[in-house]
This record gives C-alpha cells, sequence and structure tokens, in this order.
C-alpha cells in the first residue's frame, strides 16, 4: 500500500505527519518513507537514517556531432524546450534546458546527434531502525525536479508500507509523486491560507482519482472553515494535531511528536489504522 | 525600477504574511507593484483582496491525442516516449510532456499535439498598488513559464505606473519556478525560521542565490522559539556575509491577522508589527543603497 503526504501550501506539517506516519507504523508494519519533496528534502532530519547508497540521476542530452551535422535545423524545429540552436556552421546545445524527451536524435537526418547523460540530481536509500528510507536531492541550480521525483518513486518496495512524502505546490513534480498511489492524506492548517490550498489540492486529488482525507495541523477553536470544507466534500478529517508552542519547538529540534508523548504513537497508529478502512472502502 | 522577491527555500515560514505587511509600509512613501509567483498555490490575494482588472489565458502546453480511427497499435509511440504517457493508443495527459516524439515516429500520422490550458494570469489593483498574479490549472505544468510571464507584466505595469518597485512574493523549494522567480532580481529577501527543516532548506536557497549571483538579505521569523537554531542561522549567514535584516518573534497576531485576511502591520500594537515595521527599514535602506533613481 503506498500512502501520499501532501499538502498544496508549504509549511503546513507533510513532514511531520508523513515521519511520525512511519514511526508509529514501523511497530506493526514494515514501512518505507519515500522523501520526493526533492527541492527540499526535510524527513532525514527527523528520521536519521543512515545512507548506504546513492545514485546519481541522469537525463540524456544531446551531443552533436560537427563532422555529421549539415546545420539543416531539424532538431531546434523539433526541441519542444528551445534547448538547441543553429547558428551558421554550428549547433549551440543548452543542455539546462533539455528535457530528455530524443526528439531531436531522432529528427537529425545524418544521425548527428548522440545522446549523453547529465546529472540532476541524486537518490540517496538508507535504514532508520527497520524502516527503509530513501530521498531525492536535486541538484542547486537545477530546473527539472521531475526525473529526481520519477527515481524515487521507482524505489517503491511493495513488501513495505510506503509513505510518500510530497513537496508542496499543485504542479508537475506533486503529480508525479502522487501517480500510482492507493490514498492521498491532505494534511492543513485552520487559516485562509491553508483552506485555499487544500481546495486546489482536492482539485488535484479528484483529476487523478485518488481517495483522500485530511490531518488537520495547528488546530484550534478560532476558526471552522476547513471542516466545513471537508464536511461538504465528503473528505473526512482523520486527525487535528493542536496549535501548541511545545508541538513548535519539538519540531523546532527536530524530535518527532511520538517520541515526545506515547499518546501521539497511539494516535498515528490509530491514523494509518483509518486509512487503511477508507482506502479499501473506496479504491481509488 | 527595483525588483525584490522574498524567498525562503521551506515552506510556511511567512513569505506571503511578510510581503503582504512589506507592501502596506512600502505604499506609505513608494509606488510599488506587487507580484504573486507562487502560481502552485498563490495566497497573497487572500490578504491584498484585489480587483480584478484584466485576465489572460496562459497556453503554454501541448498534449498528444491519438485519432483511434488510423492508430494501428503498432506500438512505436509508446515505445519512444521517455515519459511512460502513452499506452495503446491512450495518452496519459498528466505524463505528457508535449514532446511530439510520439507524433514523429507514428507510421501513419495518427498523432496531433494540442495545445492545452496551463493556467490564467491577472492585472489586478489593491490598495497598495496594482498586482500581478496567476492561477494554474490544477496538475499542469511550466509553472516556471507562468512566473516569467508574471514579471514581465509586473514590470510593464511599473514602467507605466512609473513605480520604483516590484515586490514579488515567491514559491517554496528551489526548483523551476524559484529559479523563474529570481534570476535577475535586485535583491532576495531570504526568510527562515530557527527549525532543523528552516536551516537545512536555507543553506540550499542561498546556494541557489549564489549559483544566479543574485544580493540577499535574510530575515528569521520565529527567531524565539528556538535559539541554538536562531545562532545557528546567525553563524550560516555570517560565513557567507549575509545581513540578517529582522528578528521577528513567535506572536499568535500573525495568525489572526491571516484569518482576519490582513497585514499584521494593521495591528500596530502587537510585538510583531513593530519588529516588521523595524525591517523594513533597513530593507528601505537597502533598496535605496541599489540606487535607483526612481525608488
Amino acid at each position: 500500500m503506498i500512502i501520499a503526504v501532501a499538502s498544496g501550501k508549504g509549511g503546513t506539517g507533510k513532514t511531520t505527519v508523513a515521519t511520525n506516519l512511519a514511526l508509529a507504523t514501523a511497530g506493526e508494519r514494515p514501512v518505507q518513507l519515500l522523501d520526493c519533496d526533492v527541492e527540499e528534502p526535510n524527513a532525514h532530519l527527523f528520521l536519521r537514517p543512515s545512507i548506504d547508497h546513492s545514485v546519481v540521476v541522469e537525463i540524456p542530452v544531446p551531443r552533436v556531432d560537427p563532422q555529421r551535422c549539415t546545420c539543416c535545423g531539424l532538431c531546434a524545429d523539433v526541441c519542444p524546450q528551445h534547448a538547441l540552436s543553429v547558428i551558421p556552421g554550428q549547433v549551440l546545445v543548452f543542455a539546462e534546458l533539455c528535457h530528455g524527451c530524443g526528439a531531436c536524435s531522432l529528427a537529425c537526418p545524418e544521425q548527428a546527434i548522440s545522446e549523453v547523460g547529465r546529472s540532476l540530481g541524486a537518490v540517496e536509500a538508507g535504514t532508520a531502525g527497520s524502516i527503509s528510507f530513501v530521498q531525492g536531492r536535486l541538484n542547486v541550480g537545477e530546473a527539472f525536479a521531475l526525473p529526481v521525483v520519477r527515481a524515487v518513486k521507482k524505489m517503491a518496495d511493495h513488501q513495505r508500507v510506503v509513505i510518500v512524502d510530497v513537496a508542496p505546490g499543485t504542479s508537475c513534480p506533486v503529480v508525479q509523486a502522487l501517480k500510482g498511489v492507493d490514498f492521498c492524506l491532505l494534511v492543513t492548517e485552520p487559516t485562509p491560507f491553508g483552506l485555499h490550498d487544500l481546495t486546489l489540492m482536492f482539485a488535484v486529488v479528484q483529476k487523478l482519482q485518488l481517495p483522500a482525507a485530511v490531518v488537520i495541523n495547528r488546530a484550534g477553536p478560532d476558526d471552522t472553515r476547513v471542516q466545513a470544507f471537508c464536511h461538504e466534500n465528503h473528505l473526512q478529517v482523520l486527525m487535528e494535531i493542536p496549535e501548541d508552542r511545545r508541538v513548535a519547538e519539538g519540531y523546532a529540534r527536530g524530535i518527532p511528536l511520538v517520541q515526545t508523548d506515547p499518546r501521539w504513537a497511539v494516535g498515528f497508529r490509530q491514523l494509518f489504522h483509518d486509512i487503511v478502512r477508507l482506502a479499501e472502502r473506496n479504491p481509488g | 525600477m527595483k525588483e525584490v522577491a522574498v524567498i525562503s527555500g521551506k515552506g510556511g515560514v511567512g513569505k506571503t504574511s511578510l510581503v503582504a505587511s512589506l507592501a502596506s509600509l512600502a505604499a506609505a512613501g513608494h509606488r510599488l507593484v506587487l507580484a504573486d509567483c507562487d502560481v502552485d498555490a498563490p495566497d497573497l490575494h487572500l490578504l491584498l483582496h484585489p480587483e480584478l482588472r484584466e485576465v489572460h489565458e496562459f497556453r503554454a502546453s501541448h498534449k498528444a491525442f491519438v485519432d483511434p480511427e488510423s492508430c494501428l497499435q503498432c506500438g512505436r509511440c509508446a515505445a519512444y516516449c521517455r515519459f511512460d504517457a502513452i499506452h495503446a493508443g491512450q495518452v496519459d495527459p498528466l505524463s505528457c510532456e508535449g514532446c511530439g516524439v510520439c507524433q514523429w515516429v507514428c507510421p501513419v500520422g495518427a498523432i496531433t499535439l494540442r495545445e492545452e490550458l496551463s493556467g490564467r494570469w491577472f492585472i489586478s489593483s489593491t490598495r497598495y498598488g496594482p498586482m500581478v498574479h496567476a492561477q494554474m490549472e490544477p496538475g499542469e505544468e511550466n509553472s516556471g513559464r507562468l512566473v516569467t510571464l508574471i514579471r514581465q507584466g509586473a514590470r510593464k505595469v511599473a514602467e507605466r505606473e512609473e513605480a520604483g518597485l516590484v515586490l514579488t512574493d515567491g514559491p517554496p523549494g528551489i526548483g523551476c519556478p524559484v529559479i523563474a522567480t529570481l534570476s535577475g532580481v535586485d535583491l532576495a529577501l531570504v526568510v527562515t525560521e530557527p527549525t532543523v527543516s528552516g536551516v537545512h532548506d536555507l543553506k540550499r536557497v542561498l546556494d541557489l542565490c549564489q549559483h544566479f549571483r543574485v544580493p540577499a538579505v535574510a530575515c528569521i521569523n520565529r527567531y524565539d522559539l528556538h535559539s541554538e537554531g536562531t545562532d545557528v542561522i546567525k553563524n550560516e549567514c555570517h560565513s557567507r556575509g549575509l545581513t540578517i535584516i529582522g528578528y521577528l518573534p513567535y506572536d499568535p497576531t500573525a495568525t489572526a491577522a491571516i484569518r482576519q485576511g490582513r497585514p499584521v502591520v494593521e495591528f500596530p500594537d502587537s510585538h510583531l508589527a513593530v519588529a516588521v515595521k523595524e525591517m523594513w527599514g533597513r530593507l528601505e535602506a537597502f533598496i535605496l543603497a541599489l540606487s535607483s533613481p526612481d525608488f
């Protein structure tokens, strides 16, 4: 079973929920955590895994053989990312724009284009206690996160309960992380920002036809608009984490909730059971 | 005209709240244009309540379509697609990059590319000045290009209105939309918080600023939450020669202000509003030092 933890808005507590869910569930079932927030991977700060191997993520980018190239310009015409430019007597390759689709090498009538690997980041794997841990790390300065997310997702171990920590946002890296998951847990906070971004994220899970439920972080009595939205859209609120300076201080130090109070371990185990129940009732 | 982008690496550290307050303070002495470049999850409008003036469509993505009448089910498209987006004549629009390789290899010309609506962008007015913002369609791609459109739009409006400052609310992360937000701005204000995640993400986003040679200043939100964490941030900034222009306290007024849909400086007696005002004084000095005659 693959459970994604996503939010739309950043900083709502995705990593808190994903890591505590992993730690609490690991007492009962074999668990794997995939950190797909490859721009800013943070789960390792709470699980403190030992990383035992790392693989570079590459995409194929064109290399033009000047002996064969006739500068016909077809490669530049077919490139959807404008990563090739033909100037008199030469083809310029802007490798950082290339998404590695291979259109240029297919199109070249002279077979002058070969492909070479270009590093975008790395996938790092290891263990944190009994938890199998995998994270992606996009190189600083790289814009194209998708292949790194895809490489992390490929490491999913279907013998385990897989928990996916998803990047904030609603665009392509988020969709890539959500593809093929069985259930999506949406983490939000009871503010207009939290509600607005939950609404956007709910549209994404509906588009992907994923069963989903909600965790409200920094919950308090003052704002019930998130609950009302969940009620209207038949989204169950499975857990509320209260607004509490002590919770925030523990987070600041990198201490998981389940280690601060045994009641949280019980709560997160219950959260896992609730997810299983809902996922079985509403298969995606 | 000067462009200042507020970014953070980590999400949820207070970028949007800060931009709304800085807009309120800046508008008292300058003409400014606001830009919300967090196109995935834009929230600035929830504090500034813009009135829409112009709506523009954003069409940057293409998707493959297979004509079932002429498809031979030969499987060449699936064999050549690098994004695992086409199987047995069926296109998965969420995986399709619109690269056109399938169209190129199809022996019977059964595949065409169609332009899709990826989002919309808007020019609006707020009480602090014009605002350029956008909304992606859920799950769409090319957020970097939409950010670039917003920035071009904001600069154009600023020229027309003779505004000296474009103040931008940036997205979290360090990838495509952040790079599009950051490249070529005059100053980045990097917001962080003294949590283990905040510190980790700060280093990556400062590396990004250095990579693109964007001058940066920092501000620590909720600095009193974890004093050791604040010390780590101070050392990190010091070792990079970066000025910390603001220390903002943990203050429940921050959340109360968001709930009321108002910038926190409208609660002038709060500790937070006082600290933000002080910080604006320093930021204003930094922008003036960038020597722009129109600011």
